[in-house]
């Protein structure tokens, strides 16, 4: 019988072992396929564009008093503005709530986000609405007969 | 089996000893549909499966001549819009089916909410259609992007930066979505993958379990009628309550057909990443109560940004609606009255209507 008690022991601490070991055989199979196809799943970091400077195809006559269009900055877009007393003003045009892109009111001379009723006024600054910051504001230097526009630094 | 039965023909037999065609006629004969005054919304679960066997059909169809990248998306669907016989009406269909499939979804949803439905052993039923209703608006949502319009663009440049607000993993989960940091062709990549396999692959297993669960179950008595000492009555699922399916069904087709007709989808303007907004942009209507919610929030409330707030009270409204079979204690004990229930499905709805009929009626440039 002592003999029988023993082989049952070594047979469950077999089985223990056998148990454990297909576990982690599994759990390492497991973790061989997911960990890929999670990276697989993020996309790879595309290289964003630095640029600090851009000049626009615009010539700084043919803006209007009192309007707004929107302009390439790198991959991003921004909003040139020409207010009332004829000074260009810059700023980035992708709203501070939800990414919208914004637009200028030339009826109330602000900058308006039509996605969520967004308002900023023409130092960029959140006046009206759910928008919580500030647009980002890009320095407009005239040359001649170019518009460059910068990042402030 | 059933060989002293005249009605079944050699072929019957055949397959019966193959496949085991009677295991199948007694499940249907065995199967009931319990008979009182709320057996009117029963319908509503067989009318979205439906809907969701017309969208399968239809976009099936589409696939043939859509085009998923953001050089040719736009110009594909009108190719099929102007060109292909039929196309509007392939498209229409399924565009409008979606709408209704939705909307026959969310009805099945309160319906179940309301007459307790999903109090025990029914929890994983629930649980099962909470993350069908996930699936279907996640349908939706990719699905609204591929057309690769104006409208399309600016709901998902606001639908993916939605869980960018979320501290911590927002970044992140914004550009797992968009398949980069803005939404690009790469983004409409992602979101077609993901609407014509990732989610139907999904939609598969876990329909699967729903059914199967509505099956094993049979279909909730309430609790109000169980108690109230009336007589169970029932009525036999097979061929009775399905040829009352079909006729539902046939109505919705007729609906379907009619809406596809005089208001066929339209398709707007191409995307443009460097034009504003459209005035009046809207999303689908099922996510209209979302967005005017984070319309009429201020920027900050009590030093929280406005749309931080209002996207964990959306997160903490659908966990509270998943957890109802285990928040709701007294259906759990069998009591009927679970008012706490009934009451967050109430004000879900009148809120759902409120917001909904704002977002629809108030200036967009005020």
């Amino acid at each position: 019988m002592a003999n029988d008690d023993t082989s049952v022991a070594l047979d469950r601490g077999r089985r223990k072992f056998l148990n454990w070991f297909l576990g982690t055989t599994a759990g390492a199979f497991f973790v061989s396929v997911t960990y890929p196809v999670s990276q697989y799943l993020i996309p790879p970091e595309v290289e964003e564009s630095t640029a600090s400077t851009v000049t626009l195809p615009i010539k700084p006559n043919d803006v209007k008093v009192n309007t707004g269009q929107i302009f390439r900055f790198g991959s991003q877009p921004a909003i040139l503005i020409k207010d009332t007393n004829g000074e260009m003003k810059a700023f980035s045009a992708v709203c501070t709530h939800l990414a919208c892109i914004v637009q200028f009111r030339s009826d109330i001379s602000q900058i308006w986000c039509a996605c969520h009723n967004g308002h900023f006024d023409l130092n960029g600054r959140n006046v009206e609405g759910p928008p919580p910051k500030p647009l980002e504001q890009f320095v407009v230097n005239v040359r001649a007969d170019q518009i460059v526009v910068n990042k402030r630094s | 089996m059933d060989e002293e039965n005249p009605k079944h023909g050699p072929l019957w037999l055949w397959l019966d000893e193959r496949i085991g065609l009677s295991d199948f006629a007694k499940l249907a004969k065995k199967k009931q549909v319990p008979l009182h005054r709320h057996t009117f919304w029963y319908y509503f679960g067989g009318m979205t499966l439906f809907l969701f066997m017309i969208q399968v059909a239809t976009g099936i169809l589409l696939l043939l001549y859509y085009r998923p990248s953001a050089g040719e998306a736009f110009e594909s669907i009108q190719f099929l819009m102007t060109e292909v016989q039929f196309g509007w009406l392939v498209r229409s269909i399924h565009s409008w089916s979606a709408n209704l499939m939705i909307f026959a979804m969310f009805i099945h949803l309160f319906s179940a909410l309301l007459l307790h439905a999903y109090r025990r052993p029914r929890e994983m039923t629930w649980l099962s259609g909470a993350g069908l209703l996930g699936l279907s608006l996640a349908f939706g949502f990719t699905g609204y992007l591929l057309p690769w319009n104006e409208l399309a663009y600016f709901a998902t440049r606001v639908g993916t930066e939605i869980p960018g607000v979320v501290p911590v993993v927002g970044p992140f989960l914004r550009r797992l979505l968009r398949g980069g940091n803005d939404v690009t062709g790469a983004t409409l990549t992602r979101f077609y993958g993901i609407h014509v396999a990732i989610l139907p692959a999904m939609v598969t297993v876990i329909l699967g379990l729903h059914l199967f669960l509505v099956q094993k179950h049979g279909m909730s008595r309430p609790a109000s009628v169980e108690t109230d000492g009336s007589e169970k009555k029932s009525l036999p699922f097979f061929p009775n309550f399905f040829l009352r399916d079909v006729v539902g069904w046939l109505c919705a087709l007729g609906l379907l057909a009619a809406l596809a007709a005089y208001y066929p989808a339209e398709l707007g303007k191409k995307a443009d990443p460097f034009q504003p907004a459209p005035i009046g942009i809207k999303p689908e209507w099922y996510f209209m109560a979302m967005f005017q919610t984070l319309k009429l929030l201020p920027s900050h409330i009590l030093g929280i940004e406005g749309e931080l707030l209002g996207v964990l009270g959306f997160g903490l409204l659908g966990a509270i609606l998943v957890a109802i079979p285990f928040l709701d204690r007294g259906a759990a004990l069998g009591k009927s009255s679970s008012r706490l229930a009934t009451g967050f499905g109430l004000l879900l709805i009148v809120y759902a209507i409120t917001l909904t009929y704002l977002g629809y009626t108030m200036s967009p440039t005020k």
